[in-house]
C-alpha cells in the first residue's frame, strides 16, 4: 500500500517534521514505511508501507495519520464531506438484511440524474486527479474512482450500483445453491447457499464485501445511482472470497474487521463527489443495523486498564519518569478511545469502532508500549536461580556426531522428504510410510521412512557435480506411522564413495570399501556401551537385507540381541538406477535403539611393565570359514596373557587350493606380573593351534 | 665371508639397484645397532669400510666394474649415499652423533604438500544452532524439544491462530495426508514453526520456565536464494513472575551482542505475532558495514533478524487449561523467534539457503 505524504499532510496541518523524519517515526511505531519516493518539489513524498494484517485501519491515509497526530500530540482534521439538501423520496429505498449474522450494517443512498466523466479535483478535500496521478492510480470514471478514492483516504469499502438495474429494493443474503452471478471480473459464477450476497427483489447483485456484479455496474449510460456503505462479519466475507478464489481490497478489509461506524462517512464521500458533477439526492440515508452485531463492534463494553499492569507487564524505561498515568491517557486518546478515570491510575477505556483488534487490556498496554516508543524501554535482565537441564540424549549425539567428524565424515542435511518409490524401498518397517496432503512435488510426496534417500541424492549430486570423493553423514528425523499417527524417530545415515585418505604425491590413496563405513560403524558402537555387538550378513533370498544394499556386501548391526541397523555396498541396481558407477558404501543406524545403551565410560587399567611378546600364525582356512570362527576360538581359549589378537592379513594367492584363503593371526602374549617363559609361549601357541583347528583353520605349510 | 655377503649383480635398472642397495642399507643398520665396546665398532668400520676387505670396496670392485656405462652414475649416486650412511652410523656407534654429512644424505622436500588426515565439518546450521543454544544456556535456558509432526492445535490453535484466522495465512503449510475427516484440532502437519514446543513444556511444567527451541520447520514454500520449504528455528521462552518488556529487550540485546560481538546494538519495533503481545522485530546493526550503510543492509545500517514479543494472556490461558500456574495475572514471560539459515548466511557469507541441503562437498569442505 502506498502513501502521500502531501495527502496525509492535508490531515494534520500542525505537522511540523519532515517527510524523512516521519517516515521513521511511524516505522518505530509499526506503522512501517518500507520505502520512500521523493516525488519532486511541491509534491511530498510517496511512502511504501508495509502493514502488519492486524492493523487494517491504518492501511489508508487518515488511519497513518491518526498515527502520526498521536505521536506528536497534534490535531488531526476532521473529515467533513457536506452534502446538499436531499429531495423528497416518495418512500425510503427498500434495505432488508436477512442474513442477520453476517451483515451488520447496510447503508443506502440514491443519487438521481448524475453524469459519468473523468475525474478532477473536485473540491478541497477530493483531489482527485492530482493524488491519483501522484499515486500512479488509474483514473476510471468519477463513480469508480469516488469508491476508490473513500478507500484510499479512510478505508471503507463502498460499492456503487446503477439504480435503474435494480429490481425493487436490496436484500443482503445467501446465495441459493446454484444460483447464478457475473462479477466485474467478467466470471459468471455459480453461487453457494454459504455464499453472501447483496441481491434485489429478483436476483443476486454482488457478492457481499467481496465483488460486485456486472449487470449493475456503472455505465457511461447510467443517470441514476445507489451509493452502498455497509459492514460486513470477517468470516462469511472470508469464505465467500475463499470459495470464488478472490482476495479484492474489499475482502481484505472485511476479512480483517471494518469500523462499523465508517458507513454514512464513506457514503457521503462517494456521493459528495459524484454530485460535484452534477445531479441530487433522493431521500436521506437508509441505514439498517442490526443490534448483535452493532454490540460486538462499535458498542463493544469499555476495558479497565490499570497503570501497575501497564508497569508490570512494560517494565524499566530508560527516562526516569517511566509511563505516567498522562502518558496512558494522551496516546489512548490520541488513537481515538475515550477514558474514563474510575479510580486513581485506573480507568475504563471505550474503544473506537475502527480498533476491532483492541479487545483486552493487554491490547490497550501494547498500545500503550508502540505509541511511547519500543526503543525507549531499558535493557534489563530478569533475575535467574536454576540449573539448565540437558536433554537426555544429548551427550548422546554430541559423541556420535564428534566420532563422526573425526573420521572424516561431513555434516550433512537432507530434505524431510521423498518419493513414495523410494519410501517403499527403504522404510525398515513395510508400508509404514506417510504421504502428505500437498506435497511440494511427487519426488517429495512423503514424509522420509529413513535417511537412505537423501543420502543417496547426496552422494548422486556429488557424483553428478564431478566432486568424486564424498564422505558424509546425517543425524536426523526417520518417519514411521500412518496418516493416524505418526513416530519419530532419530537417525544416523552414513555414505561414501571414492578415494581414501585424500592422495598425496608420496602415498597412494585407495578406494573407500566395505571395512571403511564398518570401522566407522564400530567407531560409533566403540562409543557405547554394550555387552554384545556383532555383525551378520543374509542372502539375497533371506528377504532380510534391506533392498537397497548389496546382499552379499552388506552387514546387520546387531547391540545387545537388537538389530540397531545396516550397512553396505549400495546394491548394484541401486547404483544403476541413480546412474552411479563406483562402489557406494552407505548405512543407516537407528538412534532410538542404540540410545537405549548408555554411553561408554572409559575405565584405565594398569598397564604392565614386562614385555609383550607376538607370535604370528600363517593360516589355511575353507572360503567358507569366515573371521568370526577364528575370532571366537580365540576367545574361548580364556588365556589370561593372551592379550591382543586381530587379523593381520587376508591373502588369496596361487599357492592355496582352490576355495581356500590364508590368513595371518597374530597373537600378542603379556602377563602383568612377570617376563613369559619359553615354555609357556610354547604351550600358548599349541593351544593356538589346537583351538584354531577346531574351526578348520590349520598351520600353512 | 665378504664374498658371500655382496651377491653378483645382474641387473642394473634403476628397481633392481633400489633394491640392492636397500638390503645392504638395512642390514648395516642392522649391524650397526648392535654395537657396543671399540672393539665392536672397529670391527663394524673394517667389515664395511675396511680399504681391501670392506663390503663397500667389494661394491665398488665388483658392481661398478660390472655395470654397463649407461648404469655406471646411477649406480655411483646410491654409492655415495649409502656411503655416507654408514659413514654416519659408525660416527654415531663412535659416540660422535651423526655427522652433517650422513643427516644431508637424508634430506627431504619440505615444501611437497602434508598428507592430511581426512577431518570431518560440522554443518554450519548446526553449528549456528549450537552456537545460538549456548548463549541462552549461559543465561540459564535448557533445550526443549518437540515433534516436527504437529496438530493443528500445538501448531495453530493453542498459539492463538484461531481456526479460520487470516494470520494462518501467512503460514502456508505442509499437511499429512486424509485428515479432512478428523477435528480440526487434531489433524496432523508438518509444524511451521517450533512454538509448539512452548506449549508442550508449559503443559510438562509449571513456572518458572527458561528454554531454548532448536529445530527442523517446514512451509509450503517455493524454493528460492532465501527461502527453502525446509528450514530451522531456535526460539526462547521465559516465564516467571516479573517478567517485563524491558527484560526481554535486555535478554536480546545481550544474545545479539554475543552472537555478533559487543559492538552491535539492536532496535525493537512494534510487529504482529498471534502468539505475543506486544510483539517486536528486532533489528541488529549491520555486521558488515557497522551500521554506515551497505549492500548487505540494503544502505539501512540494519538487519532485521528476530522477532518476539510478551507471551499473549491467551496462550497462557490454553496452557493454564493443564497447569493452572500460568495464571496471566501473577506470572508474565516473553518469547522469542529466529531463522538459523538467515543467521548462517550471515555469518559465513552463504549466499544461497539451498546450499544447505544439497551435502556439497565443495560447500561442506570450507566448513572444516
Ligand atoms: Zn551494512
Amino acid at each position: 500500500m502506498n502513501i502521500l505524504t502531501k495527502w496525509l499532510r492535508a490531515y494534520l496541518p500542525g505537522l511540523t517534521v519532515d517527510d524523512a523524519q516521519l517516515a521513521e517515526d511511524l516505522t518505530l511505531r509499526g506503522i512501517a514505511v518500507e520505502g520512500t519516493y521523493d516525488l519532486g518539489s511541491g509534491k511530498g513524498y510517496l511512502y511504501e508501507m508495509d502493514i502488519t494484517t492486524n492493523r487494517v485501519d491504518a492501511m489508508n491515509h487518515y488511519g497513518v495519520a491518526r498515527e502520526a497526530a498521536t505521536i506528536y500530540g497534534l490535531e488531526l482534521k476532521p473529515l467533513a464531506f457536506p452534502l446538499p439538501e436531499a429531495k423528497k423520496a416518495a418512500q425510503p429505498f427498500s434495505v432488508q438484511i436477512e442474513a442477520q449474522d453476517a451483515c451488520g450494517r447496510f447503508t443506502a443512498r440514491v443519487l438521481r440524474g448524475v453524469t459519468i466523466g473523468e475525474s478532477r479535483d473536485w473540491f478541497a478535500g477530493a483531489e482527485i486527479a492530482t493524488y491519483f496521478a501522484l499515486l500512479d492510480q488509474k483514473k476510471i470514471s468519477n463513480a469508480v474512482d469516488a469508491s476508490n478514492f473513500a478507500w484510499l483516504a479512510m478505508g471503507q469499502p463502498t460499492h456503487t450500483f446503477d439504480l435503474d438495474k435494480i429490481e425493487g429494493g436490496i436484500v443482503v443474503r445467501r446465495a441459493r445453491k446454484g444460483e447464478k452471478l457475473k462479477t466485474l471480473d467478467g466470471i459468471e459464477r455459480t453461487l453457494d447457499a454459504d455464499d453472501l450476497v447483496v441481491a434485489d427483489h429478483k436476483k443476486a447483485l454482488a457478492l457481499a464485501g467481496v465483488m460486485g456484479g456486472w449487470d449493475t455496474m456503472i455505465t457511461p449510460e447510467t443517470k441514476n445511482v445507489l451509493v452502498e456503505a455497509a459492514w460486513f462479519e470477517p468470516m462469511a466475507v472470508r469464505q465467500t472470497a475463499r470459495r470464488h478464489g478472490l482476495h479484492t481490497d474489499a475482502s481484505h478489509r472485511f476479512e480483517r474487521g471494518a469500523d462499523f461506524n465508517a458507513a454514512p462517512l464513506a457514503s457521503a464521500i462517494v456521493s459528495a463527489i459524484l454530485l460535484a458533477n452534477g445531479g441530487s439526492i433522493e431521500g436521506e440515508l437508509v441505514d439498517v443495523r442490526v443490534a448483535a452485531l452493532e454490540e460486538r463492534t462499535a458498542l463493544r463494553k469499555p476495558i479497565s486498564l490499570k497503570l501497575s499492569e501497564v508497569h508490570r507487564l512494560l517494565g524499566t524505561t530508560i527516562d526516569a519518569e517511566g509511563i505516567t498515568a498522562a502518558a496512558v491517557e494522551n496516546i489512548l486518546r490520541g488513537l481515538g478511545c475515550g477514558m474514563t478515570s474510575a479510580a486513581s491510575a485506573a480507568w475504563d477505556v471505550t474503544l473506537p469502532s475502527w480498533r476491532l483488534d483492541i479487545e483486552r487490556e493487554i491490547d490497550l498496554i501494547e498500545e500503550v508500549a508502540r505509541v511511547y516508543g519500543y526503543n525507549r524501554f531499558a535493557n534489563t535482565l530478569p533475575a535467574f536461580a536454576g540449573g539448565v537441564r540437558a536433554l537426555p540424549w544429548e551427550e548422546k549425539e554430541a559423541a556420535i556426531r564428534s566420532t563422526m567428524l573425526a573420521a572424516g565424515f561431513h555434516e550433512a542435511i537432507a530434505s524431510t522428504f521423498c518419493s513414495a518409490a523410494d519410501a517403499a524401498r527403504t522404510s525398515p518397517q513395510p508400508g509404514q510410510v506417510v504421504p502428505l496432503g500437498n506435497p511440494l512435488s511427487e519426488e517429495a510426496s512423503v514424509l522420509r521412512p529413513s535417511l537412505v534417500p537423501g543420502m543417496l541424492a547426496m552422494i548422486a549430486g556429488n557424483l553428478n557435480r564431478d566432486v568424486s570423493d564424498v564422505r558424509l553423514f546425517e543425524l536426523g528425523t526417520a518417519f514411521i506411522g500412518t496418516t493416524e499417527k505418526v513416530e519419530e524417530r532419530p537417525a544416523l545415515a552414513l555414505g561414501a564413495v571414492g578415494a581414501l585418505p585424500t592422495a598425496s604425491p608420496l602415498h597412494a590413496s585407495r578406494q573407500i570399501d566395505f571395512y571403511d563405513a564398518k570401522g566407522v560403524v564400530e567407531q560409533v558402537l566403540g562409543r557405547f556401551e554394550a555387552r554384545g555387538v556383532y555383525f551378520d550378513r543374509f542372502g539375497a533370498d533371506s528377504g532380510l537385507t534391506p533392498e537397497w544394499l548389496h546382499p552379499y556386501r552388506s552387514a546387520r548391526i546387531v547391540v545387545d540381541g537388537g538389530t540397531v541397523g545396516w550397512f553396505g555396498q549400495l546394491h548394484p541396481s541401486e547404483a544403476a538406477a541413480r546412474k552411479i558407477k563406483e562402489p557406494v558404501v552407505i548405512g543407516e543406524i537407528y538412534l532410538d535403539r542404540l540410545y537405549k545403551q548408555p554411553l561408554r565410560k572409559p575405565v584405565a587399567r594398569e598397564i604392565s611393565r614386562f614385555q609383550p611378546v607376538r607370535r604370528d600364525f600363517s593360516l589355511v582356512l575353507d572360503e567358507s570359514i569366515g573371521w568370526e570362527a577364528v575370532d571366537r576360538a580365540m576367545s574361548e581359549l580364556r588365556i589370561p596373557e593372551l592379550v591382543d589378537w586381530r587379523a593381520r592379513e587376508v591373502f588369496r594367492d596361487a599357492r592355496q587350493a582352490k576355495g581356500e584363503y590364508a590368513l595371518l593371526l597374530g597373537a600378542t602374549f603379556q602377563a602383568a606380573d612377570r617376563t613369559l617363559r619359553e615354555e609357556e609361549l610354547q604351550s600358548f601357541h599349541a593351544q593356538v593351534v589346537e583351538a584354531v583347528a577346531k574351526v578348520g583353520a590349520r598351520l600353512r605349510a | 665371508m665378504t664374498n658371500v655377503s655382496i651377491p653378483e649383480l645382474a641387473d642394473f635398472t634403476e628397481s633392481a639397484l633400489d633394491k640392492a642397495f636397500a638390503s645392504l642399507e638395512a642390514s648395516a643398520r642392522e649391524a650397526a645397532a648392535g654395537l657396543s665396546g671399540d672393539e665392536a665398532v672397529e670391527a663394524f668400520r673394517l667389515e664395511w669400510l675396511g680399504r681391501k676387505q670392506g663390503r663397500l670396496n667389494d661394491v665398488s670392485s665388483r658392481w661398478l666394474k660390472a655395470a654397463p656405462p649407461e648404469a655406471k652414475k646411477a649406480l655411483g649416486v646410491r654409492f655415495n649415499a649409502l656411503k655416507a650412511v654408514v659413514e654416519g652410523l659408525l660416527e654415531q656407534a663412535a659416540g660422535a652423533g651423526p655427522s652433517d654429512a650422513s643427516l644431508k644424505a637424508e634430506a627431504i622436500d619440505v615444501t611437497l604438500p602434508g598428507t592430511r588426515r581426512l577431518l570431518g565439518a560440522e554443518h554450519p546450521i548446526t553449528r549456528t544452532l549450537n552456537e545460538i543454544v549456548s548463549v541462552f544456556a549461559a543465561l540459564g535456558y535448557s533445550v526443549g524439544v518437540g515433534p516436527e509432526v504437529e496438530t493443528d492445535y500445538y501448531n495453530f490453535e493453542c498459539m492463538n491462530f484461531p481456526p479460520g484466522h487470516p494470520a494462518r495465512d501467512t503460514q502456508d503449510t505442509l499437511v499429512v495426508a486424509n485428515q479432512e475427516r478428523r477435528p480440526l484440532r487434531d489433524r496432523l502437519l508438518l509444524r511451521t514453526h517450533t512454538s509448539p514446543v512452548q506449549m508442550r513444556t508449559m503443559e510438562q511444567q509449571p513456572p518458572p520456565v527458561r528454554i531454548v527451541i532448536p529445530g527442523k520447520v517446514h512451509r509450503n514454500d517455493a524454493a528460492d536464494a532465501t527461502h527453502s520449504p525446509i528450514f530451522h528455528q531456535v526460539e526462547g521462552l521465559c516465564v516467571d513472575t516479573n517478567i517485563t518488556f524491558s527484560d526481554l529487550k535486555g535478554t536480546l540485546d545481550h544474545a545479539m551482542k554475543a552472537l555478533f560481538g559487543s559492538a552491535v546494538k539492536t532496535r525493537f519495533f512494534p510487529s504482529f505475532f498471534p502468539f505475543t503481545e506486544p510483539s517486536a522485530d528486532v533489528q541488529i546493526s549491520c555486521i558488515f558495514c557497522g551500521g554506515k550503510g551497505c549492500r548487505k543492509c540494503k544502505n539501512s545500517g540494519w538487519i532485521e533478524l528476530l522477532g518476539c514479543g510478551m507471551v499473549d494472556p491467551a496462550v497462557f490461558a490454553f496452557a493454564a487449561q493443564k497447569q493452572p500456574a500460568y495464571d496471566p495475572k501473577k506470572i508474565s514471560g516473553f518469547a522469542f523467534g529466529m531463522g538459523v539459515e538467515r543467521i548462517a548466511m550471515m555469518k559465513y557469507g552463504v549466499s544461497e539457503i539451498g546450499q544447505f541441503y544439497a551435502g556439497d562437498m565443495r560447500f561442506l569442505n570450507q566448513f572444516v
